[in-house]
């Protein structure tokens, strides 16, 4: 008999009053029993609709089964089939638009927590420090990455797991994209990325800093004098827009790409940090999408007594995730 | 690793590195600038390409200590290895069709003024240099200048050097002179520049100035070291470091390039205090 509640198991997570003045991690992760419970949620149906949602196509049903009768390191296998990252992905996968979208359980209720549950299980997996993954036979095929971030990431791992000998180029100091320079660490914490890398690296991967392709050295010598017979190039979403807002260019406005690369990649929330940011008592963002939030919250937790969120439209269109 | 192969101090505060970086000295040209950590806990800080060696595969940066980082930079030696080094970053200066140029540099600006001096001389462009400095004891690569130029203009703000007065008015006398210029390549302080390309206009005479203001990546990603030129916002780390200099908003690039100094005079104080326990 599945478990009826309509309402995801839920999550441990940081006292509100704590958390909203420290930088560690908000949400806890499930125990290994609020894991089994969630995924007895599951209803494991024919036509498998999370799958359909999921962009990488994970097959769902089957890691949950597994998660069910307690084989977590079987669950992870089956998640790593078709995902370079699930600690990642786990924790900030928009899962309320794909495979959580389409749960027939969140017609009426919530959704099995199909995010909270690869969380666990990817976390399960790391934290018992399993040997690194078997290294494939390599096809002696090159192909060079152009970026780290999640879609350099995952575009390296499926081709390592096929074989191919993968370079990834990163323009800054670390690998990781957004995932590094973005998304904060109360979100994701850094250390986490830097284990799903590590994997990476265990497969075979090859991770090149400090190099921009375009500049330091060009796509055409890739080929040609590097001997890469292919280029993914996944480098992001590239420059920030600004509107044209009198007054943003003053002292004191920030994007929000700057704000948060000085947070998270540069550690400017540390006292130690040699990055410096302002330090505000009053913040206004401009915007009502996850970076927003992301920079609002960096914002309250960098030390500022009011922060305010300025969106265009009503409340109920802001584009974050609730 | 990035190898610091000579170091070399050129007045009190301006120190000259060669690193080891084949990478970009393979791509690197004049007016194009690096980024670096000194260390894995270190900020990233962007400096303008001062000279480089294909064949030794090593860049020369030259600059000033102002804060911590550049001051922990100071106290690194020859062997020691920089944490980061990336680039060439930016736009390469346009020297191409110049027949007659008047490169003005202004204190540490001088040592990004003189590649561009080095590669318009080179080219066969008739190079007049005008270069200022406060004072004689701050004077950087004044034999450079020298083989790099047709004519070189001295100048200091106390008189200790070349003639008393500021690169403006050196500037002046040789447009009311009668030379005629393509163009005028302005690299210093920002006043400076500022009031470089002021006179400039009077005369209508094509201005670039090479500008450095507050970075992190350096690839167009963050938005920091944005400036209005012409109405329109663009990135200093793509779009320049050289804009022209009658387009720029220069008021608005003093006041953004003020944003730390409180924490940049504190966090230097710190670090100089740190190095003289080390001392003791």
């Amino acid at each position: 008999m599945p478990n009826l509640s309509p309402k995801k198991n839920s999550m441990p997570s940081q006292d509100p009053k704590l958390r909203a003045r420290n930088f560690d991690e908000v949400a806890l992760g499930y125990t290994a029993e609020m894991a089994v419970e969630e995924a007895d949620r599951c209803l494991n149906c024919k036509k498998q609709l999370c799958v359909e949602g999921c962009p990488v196509g994970i097959s769902i049903p089957s890691f949950i089964q597994k998660v069910k009768v307690g084989e977590f390191e079987e669950a992870y296998r089956i998640i790593s089939e078709a995902s370079s990252l699930p600690a990642v992905c786990g924790r900030v996968c928009p899962q309320e638009s794909q495979c959580e979208g389409r749960c027939v359980r969140g017609i009426k209720g919530e959704p099995v927590g199909i995010g909270r549950l690869e969380r666990f299980v990817a976390d399960y997996h790391n934290a018992i420090a399993p040997e690194a993954p078997q290294k494939p036979v390599s096809n002696g095929r090159r192909v060079a990455v152009v970026g780290s971030g999640p879609a350099g990431l995952t575009c390296a791992g499926d081709l390592a797991k096929r074989g191919y000998d993968v370079t990834v180029f990163e323009a800054l100091h670390t690998a990781g994209g957004v995932l590094v320079y973005g998304i904060p660490e109360f979100r994701l914490p850094k250390a986490i990325v830097a284990k799903e890398i590590d994997t990476l690296k265990a497969l075979g991967v090859r991770v090149e800093v400090n190099t921009v392709v375009g500049k330091t050295v060009s796509v055409h010598e890739l080929m040609k004098e590097e001997g890469f017979e292919a280029v993914f190039i996944g480098t992001g979403a590239g420059l920030p827009r600004f509107m044209k807002i009198p007054g943003e260019n003053l002292k004191g406005v920030y994007s929000a790409n700057e704000f948060l690369t000085r947070v998270n990649l540069m550690k400017a929330y540390r006292k130690d940090s040699a990055t410096p940011i302002q330090h505000a008592r009053r913040v206004v963002v401009v915007g009502g999408g996850n970076v927003a939030m992301d920079a609002a919250r960096s914002a309250l937790r960098l030390g500022a007594d009011q922060v305010y969120i300025v969106y265009r439209r009503s409340l109920d269109e802001l584009p974050a995730i609730r | 690793m990035y190898r610091i192969l000579e170091k070399r101090k050129l007045n009190p505060t301006v120190t000259l590195m060669k690193i080891e970086a084949p990478a970009v000295a393979k791509k690197a040209e004049p007016g194009q600038f690096i980024i670096l950590r000194t260390d894995a806990d270190g900020e990233r800080i962007p400096l303008t390409i001062a000279d480089y060696d294909r064949a030794a595969g090593s860049v020369t940066i030259i600059f000033q200590i102002v804060g911590a980082t550049t001051e922990k930079l100071g106290h690194m030696e020859t062997g020691d290895c920089l944490c980061d080094f990336v680039g060439p970053l930016g736009r390469a200066t346009e020297t191409e069709g110049l027949r007659k140029v008047a490169v003005v540099g202004g204190g540490v600006g001088c040592a990004i003024a003189y590649p561009v001096a080095k590669k318009l001389f080179e080219q066969g462009a008739e190079v007049h240099a005008v270069v200022g400095f406060r004072t004689k004891e701050l004077v950087i690569l004044e034999d450079e200048f020298a083989a790099a130029s047709h004519r070189l203009v001295k100048m200091s703000d106390d008189g200790s050097w070349g003639e008393k007065g500021l690169v403006t008015d050196a500037l002046r006398g040789l447009i009311e002179s009668g030379e005629v210029y393509d163009e005028v390549i302005t690299i210093g302080p920002l006043p400076m520049m500022k009031f470089v390309c002021k006179l400039t206009r009077e005369y209508g005479i094509k201005t670039v100035a090479s500008m450095n203001p507050i970075m992190i990546d350096g690839t167009g990603m963050c938005g920091g070291c944005r400036l209005t030129v012409g109405g329109e916002t663009k990135f200093a780390c793509v779009d320049g470091p050289e804009f022209d200099g009658h387009l720029i908003d220069f008021d608005e690039a003093i006041a953004r390039s003020s944003m730390y100094k409180p924490f940049e005079r504190a966090a230097h104080e710190a670090t100089c205090n740190l190095f003289s326990k080390e001392v003791k």
